[in-house]
């Protein structure tokens, strides 16, 4: 039995693994590495229906919903009026109140403009919304949206997509000590031992999609990222040990023979 | 017959007179259960697709989840 559940505006998560849903090789693919990771969370995207060809298969043919909380997000948007309205428009396709919040600020970084992400954090809150937003790793824009009413704050490791893994640890240690509600690492995992990192800095939860479904073989990705999670997790619960300069002998420096 | 045009996701869209949503979503084999619909910029609750007429002129969006991250 899991104890060590992940809690969110009051819903209990069995995985700190939330997944996307995006750039399988396929459906069938994605469905096999959803299992595979353990999560009970995953993130998709709202777009228009394709009305001219309507022999695409839908997305949810292939999430077992009983089993997945699905997560919509905003992503593409680049003014708070339109995540708004995105978001909006998600709850009512999905009969959920939650939504990652993305603005973005910056076509090639997909950095977030966090002006605008605060500004609609503020007015999707006030309309019902469970707002998780994506956001820079700055513990004082991280306030700011926690004090805007997000029920979790998602500072990026690195760019969307990138895999360079945490390149501000520091910050995600201050964000996790300032935040009152999770903290979960959105975007630039590019490996287990990345989501391991976030997870011993503290971080609550890690996010990713192309680090599993970019992989060469999602699926067993999937399963690497499961056990990184859990063992960062276990790795910040325990307690690690302070870095020092110089060694400190592990066996007994008494009773050596010829001594 | 009567044709009406309307603007559907963002492009000119033929359909007999008159319609509501929910009939233009089954003359487009979309599930209405998976899709959500904004009407002249309004969203509409769901239990609202059999009473919204769609008129000559008017935009209609209709959207679903599709894989993102």
């Amino acid at each position: 039995m899991n104890t060590d559940t992940l809690l969110i505006a009051g819903k209990t998560f069995q995985s700190r693994l939330i997944i996307g849903t995006g750039k399988y090789p396929s459906n069938a693919v994605m469905a096999k590495a959803h299992e595979a990771s353990g999560a009970d969370m995953v993130t998709v995207a709202v777009r228009r229906v394709n009305i001219s060809d309507r022999s695409k298969e839908s997305l949810l043919d292939y999430i077992d919903t009983s089993k997945m909380f699905i997560l919509p997000n905003t992503a593409g948007c680049y003014t708070a009026d339109e995540a708004v309205r995105t978001a909006r428009l998600a709850r009512e396709a999905g009969l959920s109140n939650w939504v990652k919040l993305e603005v973005i600020g910056d076509e090639r970084t997909l950095f977030p403009d966090n002006e605008q992400l605060i500004e609609a954090t503020r007015v999707l809150v006030k309309e019902g919304f469970v707002v998780l937003p994506y956001t820079t790793d700055d513990p004082v824009v991280c306030r700011k949206l926690e004090d805007a009413g997000a029920a979790a704050v998602m500072p990026l490791g690195a760019p969307i997509g990138s895999g360079l893994g945490i390149q501000n640890p520091n910050n995600i240690r201050i964000i996790r000590e300032f935040s009152r509600v999770p903290v979960i690492v959105d975007a630039g995992v590019g490996t287990a031992s990345d989501a391991t990192f976030a997870m011993e800095l503290g971080a609550d939860a890690v996010l990713m999609n192309t680090a599993i479904a970019g992989a060469q073989d999602p699926v067993a990705m999937a399963e690497a990222m499961k056990l990184a999670v859990r063992s960062g997790r276990l790795a910040h619960l325990a307690g690690r040990i302070p870095r020092k300069l110089y060694a400190t002998a592990s066996s007994p420096v008494e009773g050596l023979v010829g001594r | 017959m009567t044709v009406l045009t309307i603007t559907l996701n963002g492009d000119r869209y033929d359909v007999p007179e008159p319609v509501t949503v929910t009939a233009l979503l089954e003359s487009l084999s979309i599930d209405a259960r998976r899709v959500a619909v904004e009407h002249n910029l309004v969203i509409l609750k769901r239990f609202a697709f059999d009473q919204t007429l769609v008129r000559e002129g008017d935009n209609v969006e209709i959207v679903n989840f599709v894989g993102g991250g």
